[in-house]
């Protein structure tokens, strides 16, 4: 069977390594300058005709295709499942020569695991459900690693934490570590997400700095934001994170996944995402193991921009069915 | 599988070639054969040579080789369009907006073209290149009206020869047209042989928008050409960029006319990063600033000077970095380094670095396939190179880095002032006190704290020491090409019949140092008002090596130090007054109680401004500062007058040392008594040693002599034009600033302009990004 190249969810866990404080303060993010590495990136590399068509099927494979409303019922979960099984059309599917395509994942709340995990059974998309408290992470400790831990019996495969934005600002290093090593002790076999909510942390230094004490903690993949702060998952804070996850990876021999969420609407920004990736880290984060997309309407675009790749002519949003 | 599939398997990016049609029918539309643009109109060459595309070595187009006659025909029509050009700022200002927005609107045909031509990727024409163009002549179309208002004193210089090298072949052209045309005056503009045609699609546009003939004149050629502009006498003005090799023999070649003259030239820029640097942005940054056009950058960060504490760090992340490059097609959007300008270069580079593999340096140049055809350099950094190795003096002028280690932020600059160039560097650092402290110490014309190869319209651009002077960009930038309107003012001399003292001997020594000394070769030489000490070679290498070793202090020394020692000087001045009134008489003052007066105001003058000529912050559309330092010149030397000998004196070396840099002043030769015995004046003034130096002398036979100093970053010289001639002969060896201004073109007793400050200091524009 042709799995379009993305592979199934073979990420290597992080063990995480004791907390060095040297490391975290070492740390420093030049804003201006990082701002104009992101601001040029898309000037530098692009890609075109099949390559784009490839480049934005991978970006559905690395979806978390998310739901996370007041509102959400049984009813648009099972959409979402079914979009997630099915994100393109069958003649789509058919002209572009693939089998088997899903996103990466889908990501609810806690309410609707045991739903999502019923629609995608054996389907080998997992569930990620947003916990510890989400999105403040203010809820009371013991009941967060309690949701961890309802997750992930309810069969919930990865968790996306979100951390206590506080310790941060106050520069409590150790707090955060701590709070973070629980979480990843909760999750068990399930893999975790951190996330820093980077629009609630003042500024790009911090973000490098929590960054790195998730990582030490233990975080399988850190994570830009909920979905919910004013500023979401932008270039510049990306390449803060990704920088953070390289300079890990020299240090303690670990890959750890990234995920940007969060007002990523467009296929352009799918592949402005991927081309950081493979600029930054290189070829081994194009893949769901290592890199997802939180995102919610982003499919929709990507499914027009692919239809005019197939056809020649522009699309509409009509045409595709919804999530 | 599909193709899709396949890309599935590998994420390659695939190719994404920039579509030439429109420039093909440009060419085709001309018959791929260009004559010259000038007086407004096409004229067909008798000989032509062909311009090759670098990266596949194909023909483009046949370029006129213009000859001398060409040459004669574009000044006399030059030299016709001037007056009515000068007299109409609002016309100015309409022709250079509508210029900007004629290359904006055709901004990808002016990109692809450049890129075709030159070899350098579209990225970079399209990003960088032709939106700067673009904003070079807004920001000057801007001054054209304001000229009256914001440089009284002064008009245009008249007919200006300008010839720009092939790295940024449309960039170059505005740089030197945009503030020509703004202040007035008219241009001879000769491009590269490699890439002159982006200079003829601005003819093209030129032509569309009305730009009166003979305003700009585009010539084509090669060094013929440009020898032929050079020597045209009815040129006022030449600004050259290219290689200081080239610089010199301009400068020599003008050296025996009043030609104004600017050079823009070569550099060997330290890029420094400190170990708390936010670091992968500062290996980003070498990407911007050795990998961008190939390297071959006038103010590429070519020597990487990093903190020895974090440099294994440091380059195993540069080697990264590297590993991600692309060489390629320059007309693929997804390349960042296209291809070198021409086999000769290619091969220099080449050599090169194997030059400094010899000489001890480990090579790294990350796998990658070149394409055939072209002429193509990868990425390259050399490490375990030492401030001796070849490769870290010579500029290479490619994708090559050079990289060295220091230890504390002084010997980081010590690193960096290690040069004959002084263009430009780059400080990483997130500590502002030692971004702000180096930049105040690093000799060169711009700064970059932690960022790269900045360049705007609102900002100068130029060098100290060997990469030149003159500045482009800013109102700094306009002062090449405008100039005061002369003075005239005549001042004699006459002996006197009375001595100057009663009775005993005066001795009159040298003032070197700080102290009288005999001059070396023990003559003395009759002037008026006695007999004074001849000052030979050997007198003025030890007044320099006094001036050299003040330099640093008095430079560092606040403008308020230096004013109140002014202050005290004329105090000192004043309590002595009828003495000096008398020795004025006895040295042959026609006037000496008005020049008296003169001098002492001369002197509250430069006291008043020495803690007043400000730098400015420049508007550069960053989030950040942009701001200028009129920095001190360092050791310079000074020619005074003949006469008024005191006031002329005073005039002439004190705006060099008000502005913070020492002087090794000449006395007038036939007057030079109150000089010598103002030294005694000095030595009561708290002027530290050094910081004045005062000699008496033939002036034509240590002209030669100061002219050659190797250590002498200034010659000002106020005699006679033969005199100022041979200072600007012999200053081609280190290319020091000069100034002559022949006797009787400045009134020494009248209230100074500000020129002198000018001509005292040079602008530095450092560039500091900020965001919290």
């Amino acid at each position: 069977m042709i799995t379009s190249g993305a592979g199934a969810t073979t990420h290597k866990r992080n063990p995480g390594m004791p907390l060095d404080l040297e490391w975290v303060e070492s740390l420093t993010a030049n804003r201006s300058a990082i701002e104009r590495r992101a601001a040029t990136l898309g000037g530098r590399r692009t890609v075109k005709k099949e390559w784009q068509a490839a480049w934005l099927i991978r970006a559905i494979q690395c979806m978390d295709l998310t739901t996370l409303s007041g509102d959400d019922t049984a009813g648009n979960v099972h959409r979402l499942c079914a979009k997630a099984k099915q994100p393109l059309s069958a003649e789509m599917l058919e002209k572009l020569g693939l089998e088997n395509l899903h996103t990466g994942a889908v990501c609810v709340y806690h309410q609707y695991v045991e739903e999502c995990v019923k629609n995608l059974k054996g389907t080998g998309i997992p569930v990620a459900a947003v916990s510890t408290g989400f999105p403040h992470g203010l809820s009371p400790f013991r009941e967060r690693i309690h949701e961890i831990k309802a997750s992930v019996a309810a069969g919930a495969d990865e968790i996306d934490i979100v951390i206590t934005r506080g310790h941060v600002l106050r520069g409590d290093w150790e707090a955060l570590y701590e709070e973070m090593r629980q979480f990843r002790e909760a999750c068990g076999e399930a893999h975790v997400k951190a996330i820093l909510a980077t629009g609630e942390l003042g500024t790009l230094t911090n973000v490098a700095r929590a960054s790195a004490v998730c990582m030490m903690a233990g975080a399988d993949f850190i994570k830009t934001s909920t979905g919910k702060e004013p500023v979401n998952a932008t270039l510049p804070v990306s390449l803060v994170m990704v920088r953070a996850i390289r300079e890990y990876e020299e240090m303690a021999r670990v890959k750890v996944g990234y995920k940007p969420a969060g007002g990523i609407r467009t296929a352009k920004q799918s592949i402005d995402f991927l081309m950081l990736m493979k600029e930054e880290l290189g070829d081994p984060w194009l893949k769901p193991d290592l890199f997802r997309l939180g995102a919610s309407t982003l499919l929709a675009d990507i499914e027009r921009q692919l239809e005019h790749f197939l056809t020649g002519r522009y699309s509409a949003y009509n045409r595709h069915a919804m999530g | 599988m599909s193709k899709v599939t396949e890309i599935l398997e590998t994420m390659e990016y695939g190719p994404a070639p920039e579509d030439a049609k429109l420039v093909n029918e440009w060419l085709e539309a001309r018959g791929r054969k260009f004559g010259v643009y000038v007086g407004g109109a096409w004229h067909e060459g008798e000989t032509h040579f062909a311009s090759v595309n670098p990266a596949t070595g194909q023909e483009i187009a046949q370029i006129t080789q213009a000859t001398e006659a060409t040459v004669d025909a574009a000044v006399s029509a030059a030299t016709a369009a001037q007056a009515e050009w000068a007299a109409n700022p609002s016309l100015r200002q309409q022709k250079l907006y509508a210029v900007a927005r004629q290359i904006q609107k055709h901004s990808r045909l002016f990109a692809v073209l450049e890129t075709l031509d030159n070899g350098k990727p579209i990225r970079e024409t399209r990003d960088l290149d032709i939106p700067l163009v673009a904003r070079h002549f807004y920001y000057h179309a801007g001054w054209a009206p304001l000229m009256a208002e914001e440089f009284p004193g002064y008009k245009p210089v008249g007919v200006c020869g300008q010839i720009i090298p092939w790295n940024f072949p449309l960039l170059m052209l505005a740089w030197k047209i945009a503030p020509a045309l703004a202040m007035g005056n008219t241009v001879i503009l000769k491009p590269a042989e490699f890439t002159s045609l982006t200079a003829l699609l601005f003819a093209d546009i030129c032509d569309q928008v009305g730009v009166p003939a003979g305003v700009v004149n585009i010539v084509t050629g090669d060094g013929e050409t440009g020898k032929a502009i050079v020597a045209h006498p009815g040129i006022h003005k030449l600004a050259f960029t290219g290689s200081t090799e080239v610089g010199r023999i301009l400068r020599q070649a003008t050296a025996e006319t009043d030609k104004k003259l600017s050079l823009e030239l070569g550099g060997k820029s330290p890029y420094i990063v400190f170990d708390d640097a936010d670091l992968d942005s500062a290996v980003e940054g070498l990407v911007d600033a050795i990998w961008f056009n190939q390297g071959q950058v006038c103010c590429a960060g070519s020597r990487l000077l990093v903190q020895e504490s974090i440099a294994e760090k440091a380059f195993a992340k540069i080697r990264t970095r590297m590993s991600k490059l692309r060489v390629g097609n320059p007309m693929d959007k997804v390349v960042d380094i296209g291809a070198i300008v021409d086999k000769t270069q290619l091969d220099r580079i080449t050599e090169l670095v194997e030059l400094g593999v010899t000489e001890g340096a480990t090579k790294f140049q990350p796998e990658c396939k070149l394409p055939e055809g072209g002429w193509f350099y990868p990425p390259t950094l050399l490490t375990g190179v030492e401030p001796a190795s070849t490769v870290a003096q010579v500029e290479i002028f490619g994708p090559v880095l050079v990289a060295m280690t220091f230890r504390t932020p002084a010997e980081a600059v010590a690193l960096a002032n290690n040069t004959p160039y002084g263009l430009a560097s780059s400080v990483w650092t997130q500590n502002l006190d030692i971004a702000h402290d180096v930049a105040a110490q690093i000799k060169a014309g711009t700064v970059w704290v932690n960022c790269t190869n900045q360049f705007d319209a609102s900002a100068g651009f130029g060098g100290y020491r060997e990469s030149g002077y003159g500045r482009e960009g800013g109102k700094e930038g306009l002062y090449e090409y405008v100039k005061l309107t002369p003075q005239s003012a005549n001042f004699s001399l006459q002996p006197s019949s009375k001595g100057t003292s009663a009775g005993l001997d005066r001795t009159h020594k040298l003032y070197v140092g700080g102290k009288q000394v005999r001059p070396d070769g023990g003559f003395s030489f009759p002037a008026l008002g006695g007999e004074f000490a001849l000052a030979n070679r050997k007198d003025v290498r030890n007044a320099v090596e006094a001036a050299d070793a003040a330099a640093s202090g008095w430079a560092s020394a606040t403008g308020f130090l230096r004013s109140q020692i002014l202050y005290y000087l004329a105090e000192n001045l004043v309590a002595g007054r009828d003495a000096m009134i008398s020795t004025l008489s006895a040295g042959g003052s026609t006037a000496p109680e008005q020049e008296f007066e003169a001098s002492v105001a001369t002197i509250l003058h430069y006291a008043a401004w020495a803690d007043k000529y400000d730098g400015q912050v420049h508007q550069a559309p960053i989030r950040g500062l942009v701001y200028t330092r009129n920095e001190a010149l360092g050791a310079s030397a000074v020619f005074a007058p003949n006469a008024p000998g005191l006031a002329g004196f005073l005039g002439a070396c004190l705006p060099l040392i008000a502005m913070g840099s020492p002087v090794v002043a000449i006395a007038s030769e036939k007057a030079p008594l109150a000089a010598m015995e103002l030294v005694r004046i000095i030595e009561a003034s708290d002027i530290p040693s050094g910081v004045w130096n005062v000699l008496t002398g033939v002036h034509s036979e240590l002209e030669g002599t100061i002219g050659d100093h190797l250590g002498l970053n200034a010659v000002w010289h106020f005699g006679s034009i033969e005199g100022g001639h041979r200072i600007q002969k012999t200053s081609a060896g280190n290319l020091k600033q000069t100034w002559s201004a022949p006797e009787g073109t400045i009134n020494w007793l009248a209230t100074p302009n500000k020129e002198f400050l000018r001509r005292a200091t040079q602008v530095k524009n450092v560039w500091v990004p900020y965001g919290a």
